[in-house]
């Protein structure tokens, strides 16, 4: 590559006559303001969280409905179909709003509202000008006690829904999902993500109506208010719009999952595939616990930020991979930790290996004191950056209300990550980043993979 | 909107600040733009721009291998860097306690950057993982950001990809690196924006402390990458293997976002009575009347709007099933457009754009890290970090007959039609499966 002038070699760009220079301290952190909230219950059952944050003038709402599907097996339940063509016609028609009103009267205050459905919940997720709360809030009333599913609309988004889920389908990240929960939870209902093709198409809008009738419920469910409100005057709000909501009976939640148990990895093949996605699990623990803390620091050194051991070794080390990384999933009941990387099919015998060294050595090998301070500061910090807006922190406090905590617990976490000690977090590693408390998937071209895989070991080939 | 404060200055070796103090939260974000993007980047070093971003991380003369991250991480912060057509970002978001060290970790970057043979071969691997990641591996890899230009555009630096392809990424040496580092990262050539909880004259002194002897170098002049609107329709395909069902994408050349802001922005609105919500022009009639699109969405720049300089792109894409053909749905697109040209948009509809608009400019501006980036791409390419808080206004502006215009200037007879044909096993199992 030609150099438009002269240029000084690289050795000489990395050095001054100075030399190195220390790096600052940290100066004095301000804390963030107390936060002006009521956490509260509806006469209808519904709870309702409002949390004032005046930074912008907009008002961001979710409402969690738990919406799990009643059968213990996901074999012959047409829950998920039926879930799903809900979730994609709820917001198309009432008896006064068209799906294009809905859309227009959101808009003229800066609007939006949309609803997703997984196997744990129905969630509308929505924002708007603060002048526009109460819009928002009436098109969820109407939707929520009469949404009409049109059936123009139920059969237009019931072959736009088999479309989209072949789409989701060709992703590998999807292909890798799907396998690794039918690989933990087998048929348990937690496990189907999306529905089949033929089961969405044999949902009626008979079948939509009767599963809202039975499953959108007030009590069980939750409802987030973050903005630029009064706490009490977002309460009345909402009360004043969906007090009138009612319905027979509590949102089902899913029924607890089996314990993760460590195993062999499934070779998932995919032809023609030329990077393999990685995906393990193991066993986790509820954020109650009061070993959660310890877990979530030994869980950040293992894979959990860029930091850590695994992203140094296979990305900044080998370059193996661009992307990997371990997270906690809470799940019904309890938690799973989750390891993922993708990695080029030549390494992937090789990431595999050197993902299986490094949770081992997570045990044997704790994190230092170093390690465990950089992983404590991030989570602190992370916490606080992550819910410094409307959006994030709306986002945060529906997860946590799902599982049934409040706002105390994200203003009592940074203390309890505090208080953590370098033998709590030794102790976490040993018991749950065992190579042996883990099983998982590994999405790839079969035929390239399986002769380093077979040699490697602890691999089920297909 | 009402105008935050900002403050600006500039060091004497050249270095534009922007400071956006704003105390509502205790975090801070710090972020440097460069004047380079890989429109820059020459023939045979395709890719380069991007790969180099990576290499910004490998330490400087003050941080080892790996420092960097450490230490905005265990500063409680987050971090990252992105690769654009015309510049190339870094930022970190960080508890305001860390302002100082990340304002330290920039300016030794910006000063002497360490970049060895042993750093530059491990981030060409990651690097080639990435693109495996989001192009090779998966369905609509690149489309359209890398498959749209080379039909549009003629000229190297606009329709080349950016993400590079793998000889050229090996190909790249260390003296390449340093010679793109002298030429394109000099403090002159670069805007440094601090937003968030700080006191801006505290904020000032730290950062002359840190930055006021990264030493002047010069500053290159910007070529123009103007070239000539397309003459014609110009078509090409794209077989995929990964991909289940056909794609359309449909660019058009647009007014010069920098120098024809209010022509610019009345394509800005025209996308979103075009695409913006189920009451849109294009949502109605493709998805729900006639059906045949899974989803379509259009937009101008294929980054984001004001994300690059000129020439920029207006795009229109849509995933369709198989047995619809592109040109139907090029038909029902080009309607659509020409009855918007005829008729025009109504007041309502233009309502609704800048209302959706004025809220989505508010969230921008309180999440940290996009307000910072925000401030700092628009000071960078339009010399007015102003222009975040502006564009409300603007957008309001626009008028029924711009949006007609602008409607009638996307026409059939200039522009570019990427046809994306399944080609794998995914593809044929559709043509032949039938799923309804």
């Amino acid at each position: 590559m030609s150099a438009p002038t002269t240029h000084r070699s690289a050795e000489e760009i990395g050095r001054t006559e100075l030399g190195p220079r220390p790096l600052p301290e940290l100066g004095e952190q301000r804390s963030a303001a107390d936060l002006s909230t009521v956490d509260t219950v509806l006469a209808n059952g519904l709870r309702v969280i409002a949390v004032r944050r005046s930074s912008v003038p907009l008002v961001e709402v979710r409402l969690r409905i738990p919406f799990g599907d009643p059968a213990a097996s996901s074999v012959g339940s047409t829950h998920a179909a039926r879930a799903e063509v809900l979730a994609n016609t709820v917001l198309t028609g009432t008896a006064t709003r068209s799906r294009v009103d809905v859309d227009t009267e959101l808009a003229l205050v800066g609007g939006e509202l949309d609803a997703v459905v997984d196997p744990e919940r129905l969630a509308f997720s929505g924002n708007a000008l603060v002048s526009g709360l109460d819009t928002v809030l009436d098109v969820l009333r109407d939707v929520l006690t009469g949404a009409t599913y049109p059936v123009e609309e139920v059969e237009r988004e019931r072959v736009r829904l088999v479309e989209r889920i072949r789409l989701a389908r060709s992703q590998p990240n999807v292909i890798a999902r799907e396998a690794l929960q039918k690989h933990l939870y087998g048929d348990h209902p937690f496990a189907k993500e999306m529905p089949e093709a033929e089961e969405v198409a044999a949902v009626s809008r008979d079948d939509v109506l009767a599963l809202h009738a039975s499953a959108v419920l007030p009590r069980g469910s939750v409802l987030v208010v973050v903005g630029d409100v009064e706490p009490d005057a977002a309460v009345r709000a909402v009360e004043g719009a969906l007090g009138g909501w009612t319905g027979e009976g509590t949102a089902v939640s899913l029924s607890p999952l089996p314990v993760v148990q460590g195993g062999d990895v499934l070779l998932v093949h995919r032809p023609g595939a030329v990077q393999s996605q990685i995906r393990l699990a193991g066993r986790g623990l509820v954020r109650t616990d009061p070993r959660y803390p310890a877990l979530q620091i030994a869980n950040l050194v293992f894979g959990g930020f860029f930091s850590s051991r695994l992203v140094e070794n296979i990305r900044e080390d080998k370059g193996y991979t661009y992307s990997a990384r371990s997270h906690p999933e809470f799940t019904p009941g309890g938690a799973t930790l989750l390891v993922d990387a993708d990695t080029a099919s030549e390494v992937t015998a090789a990431a595999l290996l050197e993902t299986r060294y490094e949770l081992a050595r997570l045990g044997l090998v704790p994190p230092s004191e170093s390690e465990v301070g950089t992983a404590r500061r991030y989570a602190i910090g992370s916490l606080l950056t992550a819910t410094s807006s409307q959006g994030g922190l709306a986002s945060f406090l529906v997860n946590l209300a799902g599982l049934g905590l409040g706002i105390e617990w994200f203003t009592g976490h940074p203390e309890r990550l505090a208080a953590v000690t370098v033998e709590q977090v030794a102790e976490a590693a040993l018991e749950f980043f065992a190579p042996s408390a883990f099983t998982g998937v590994l999405v790839g071209d079969a035929e390239l993979l399986a002769p380093q895989l077979r040699a490697l070991g602890g691999v089920s080939l297909p | 909107m009402a105008l935050p404060e900002l403050h600006r200055f500039t060091l004497p070796n050249g270095l534009r600040v922007v400071l956006a103090p704003d105390p509502s939260a205790p975090v801070v974000g710090v972020s440097v733009h460069y004047d380079v993007g890989f429109r820059s980047e020459p023939e045979g070093r395709t890719g380069f721009a991007h790969l180099f971003e990576h290499l910004m991380f490998q330490g400087s003369e003050s941080l080892e291998k790996l420092a960097h991250f450490r230490h905005v991480q265990s500063s409680g912060g987050t971090f990252n860097g992105s690769t654009h057509p015309d510049y190339t970002d870094y930022y970190q978001v960080l508890p305001s306690a860390a302002l100082e060290r990340a304002l330290f970790l920039e300016a030794d970057r910006m000063r002497a950057p360490k970049i060895t043979e042993e750093n530059l071969r491990n981030q060409i691997d990651v690097v080639k993982e990435e693109i495996r990641l989001n192009v090779l591996n998966r369905p609509y890899g690149g489309f359209p950001w890398i498959l749209l230009p080379p039909v549009l555009f003629q000229t190297f630096p606009n329709a080349h990809n950016g993400y590079g392809d793998f000889t050229d990424l090996e190909n790249a040496t260390v003296d390449d690196c340093a010679a793109f580092f002298d030429t394109y990262y000099a403090p002159g050539n670069a805007v440094l924006t601090v937003a968030g909880d700080f006191q801006p004259e505290a904020a000032k002194a730290l950062v002359e402390k840190h930055f006021g002897d990264v030493p002047a170098r010069p500053v290159p002049v910007r070529p123009s990458f103007a070239e000539a609107a397309p003459k014609g329709e110009l078509r090409a395909e794209h077989s995929d293997k990964h991909a289940p069902m056909p794609a359309i994408a449909m660019g058009y050349r647009i007014p010069d976002p920098v120098n024809e802001v209010e022509g610019y922005l009345s394509y800005l609105v025209l996308a979103g009575v075009l695409t913006d919500g189920d009451g849109s022009r294009l949502q109605q009639r493709l998805v729900h009347r006639d059906a045949i699109v899974v989803d379509v969405g259009a937009g101008c720049g294929l980054f984001g709007p004001l994300e690059a300089r000129d020439p920029d792109t207006f795009s229109v894409t849509a995933i369709h099933p198989p047995d619809i053909t592109a040109e139907q749905v090029i038909a029902a697109v080009d309607e659509e457009l020409l009855r918007l040209a005829e008729e025009g948009p109504t007041e309502q509809e233009l309502a609704k754009v800048t209302a959706r608009w004025v809220s989505t400019m508010h969230r921008e501006h309180d999440r940290l890290t996009s307000r910072t980036l925000g401030l700092g791409s628009a000071e960078l390419l339009f010399g007015r970090a102003e222009l975040l808080y502006e564009l409300p206004d603007k957008l309001a502006a626009i008028t029924t007959d711009s949006v007609a215009a602008a409607a009638k200037a996307l026409r059939p007879d200039s522009r570019a039609v990427l046809v994306l044909k399944p080609a794998g096993a995914a593809g044929a199992a559709s043509d032949n499966g039938g799923t309804e």
